[in-house]
């Protein structure tokens, strides 16, 4: 019986020639990844276990992202212990306020993942790497420290579902409309404990940046990874961004699944999941108006260049509603400069929107736009959960950076059919 | 042995719920068990007695990997918790710091807020004394049995590094 990708990764990763699925295995990693809430938990842990030194300096990466620039002084206290930590050890890929992004967007474009990867990060979006055919999973933290220590984490083999994609994208269709209308489909669950495997001849017309917000939001399908066929797109992305070897590993022709879902891209519509799931997708012809009161363009999930220029192309010589904060938050420090060489942000300001430095910021509800009660936001963020981006009695619907765009001009969730002639 | 009331929860409860981000600046168990369920049941924190099980649904603790919610529900004084089917991180996160989690469809499903459940995890049988049936969870795999048996991760790894001077 034949292996798919996953499988192939993990099995080259824990110096076996076959593994089973449900098998447990011990595998080295390739890097370790932890944030500003994690990783506080993690040194902790990694003290606790009488380590001294990570087992790499090269191979662990902190990324202070969440309530940076420090929010209060609770969260000053958390970055500062990240911050000695990562002197004290001489972790390589610190990366301060200044060089710091949104950790998913950040370590892909610092080149620090290359596809046939083991990649574990103390975030549940770790996933996102799977884009570029590594093995990509969130953990907690003591996983992470027990792997800043020795270099390894347990794991257990998972099973796949396959998605063959084909055909291509309709106009304003993207990825996350993609990723949504998957998770409709199969439930917040419906990939629990497995991996969903991306290939077919649709994927040559996935951008990487589709790619990395379908892979993103694996994990709200309860995916343990996304991973995607490696083709020349991949490589060309990897050539540009990164140095480090790296192997590519494709599934055996005789690999098992436990589902296969053909989808044709061009049948996806725009989709926005609804409160409190991100499982309750609508399409237009059933969302009517539903008025709002932010817009939030930003996250792991959708805050790179492309979602910028998109959201720019949609905004351009518009005004957002006087009704609406709109809220821009470019994902890292180049995204940032780049989209302000490209005049992006002077669209946004001149459209009426804040443009921030990069945070997660509001997506977690952590600062830089929390609701209040009974207000809805628009955002291109993952999760919609109760609660989420405020008080408990606020709603978050996800959408694409198109859609968010389109709905901060209007005021109530439209698409941009409505607004771009 | 474990004993205690259960406290019933439904599906896909996420690791919002159990411990909200607002409250992630600090990593003090006690302060994050004082915000414990709070934005699904802001009764939780006063009805909570040391012992006490969470019965729920499926896909119990799904989203974030945030290790605050197993640690915000083991300070809060609960003992074990029983689900049909758990999300994966907060499944190994629960197992890393030794929260004990059983997983038993039929058991999550059957018993109702305010039995008495009593766990034995060595053989994976859960008793509803209030109604005298029993349940059977799937026994935990040798490896993970060791990581419980060790005290969580943080002892095994200290174990393995010891072994290797
Ligand atoms: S942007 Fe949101 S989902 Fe992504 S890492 Fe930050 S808080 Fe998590």
């Amino acid at each position: 019986m034949g292996m798919t990708m996953t499988q192939k990764i993990l099995a080259a990763h824990a110096g076996l020639d076959k593994v089973e699925p449900g098998q447990l295995i011990m595998a080295n990693v390739d890097l370790v990844l932890g944030n500003d809430i994690t990783a506080p938990v993690a040194i902790r842990e990694f003290k606790r276990m009488g380590a001294k030194r990570v087992f790499d300096r090269k191979k662990v990466a902190l990324v202070p992202d969440h309530f940076t620039p420090n929010k209060d002084i609770k969260s000053a206290e958390q970055c500062k212990i990240i911050r000695e930590f990562a002197y004290d050890m001489e972790i390589e890929n610190y990366f301060e306020v200044g060089q710091m992004g949104i950790e998913h967007a950040l370590i892909p474009e610092k080149g620090l993942v290359v596809p046939g990867d083991v990649v574990i990060g103390a975030d549940s979006h770790t996933c996102t790497y799977g884009a570029l055919g590594a093995f990509s999973t969130g953990v907690g933290s003591t996983d992470m420290a027990a792997a800043m220590a020795t270099g390894q984490a347990w794991f257990k083999v998972p099973e796949a579902i396959k998605f063959v994609l084909k055909g291509r994208l309709n106009k304003w269709v993207s990825g996350k409309d993609v990723i949504l209308h998957i998770i409709g489909m199969i439930g917040v669950d419906g990939a629990l404990y497995q991996s969903m495997e991306f290939t077919g001849e649709g994927l040559a017309s996935l951008s990487m940046d589709d790619r990395f917000t379908i892979a993103n939001m694996a994990i709200e399908a309860g995916a343990k990874n996304g991973i995607f066929e490696v083709d020349d797109k991949t490589l060309e992305y990897v050539k540009e961004h990164s140095t480090k070897e790296f192997k590519v590993y494709k599934a055996d022709e005789d690999a098992r699944y436990s589902k296969v879902f053909e989808i044709d891209l061009s049948s996806i519509p725009l989709t926005v999941a609804f409160p409190h799931l991100p499982e309750n997708v609508r399409t237009f012809d059933e969302i009517g108006d539903i008025p709002i009161d932010q817009v939030v363009i930003g996250s792991c999930t959708n805050g790179r260049l492309s979602d910028l220029r998109i959201a720019a192309q949609i905004l351009k010589g518009n005004k957002v509603h006087p009704r609406v904060r709109t809220i821009i938050i470019p994902a890292t420090q180049r995204i940032y400069l780049e989209a302000m060489r490209e005049g992006l942000l002077e669209i946004f300001i001149e459209a009426g929107a804040v443009v921030s430095t990069p945070t997660c910021g509001p997506c977690l509800g952590g600062h830089m736009g929390i609701l209040a009660k009974g207000e809805r936001a628009v955002a291109t963020t993952n999760r919609n959960f109760v609660g989420r981006m405020g008080h408990v009695e606020s709603e978050v619907y996800l959408a694409s950076p198109a859609v968010a765009a389109a709905s901060a001009i209007t005021g109530k969730i439209s698409s941009p059919e409505e607004v771009v002639k | 042995m474990i004993q205690g009331k259960a406290i019933k929860y439904g599906n896909n409860v996420d690791t919002d719920v159990i411990i909200p981000a607002r409250y992630l600046n600090t990593a003090d168990p006690k302060e994050l068990a004082a915000h414990c369920m709070e934005d699904l049941d802001p009764e939780f924190k006063n009805k909570v007695q040391p012992g006490d099980i969470i019965v729920a649904g499926t896909n119990f603790g799904c989203g974030s990997s945030r290790e605050h919610a197993p640690i915000a529900i083991k300070a809060s004084g609960i003992s074990c918790i029983i689900a049909e089917t758990f999300a994966r991180i907060f499944y190994r996160n629960a197992i890393n710091i030794g929260l004990p989690i059983m997983e038993c469809p039929e058991a999550a499903r059957d018993i109702k807020d305010g039995d008495q459940v009593a766990v034995d995890l060595t053989t994976g049988e859960i008793t509803n004394l209030t109604t005298g049936r029993t349940y059977k969870a799937a026994p935990f795999p040798q490896f993970m049995q060791e990581l419980i048996k060790a005290g969580g991760l943080v002892e095994y790894v200290k174990g393995r590094m010891g072994a290797q001077g």
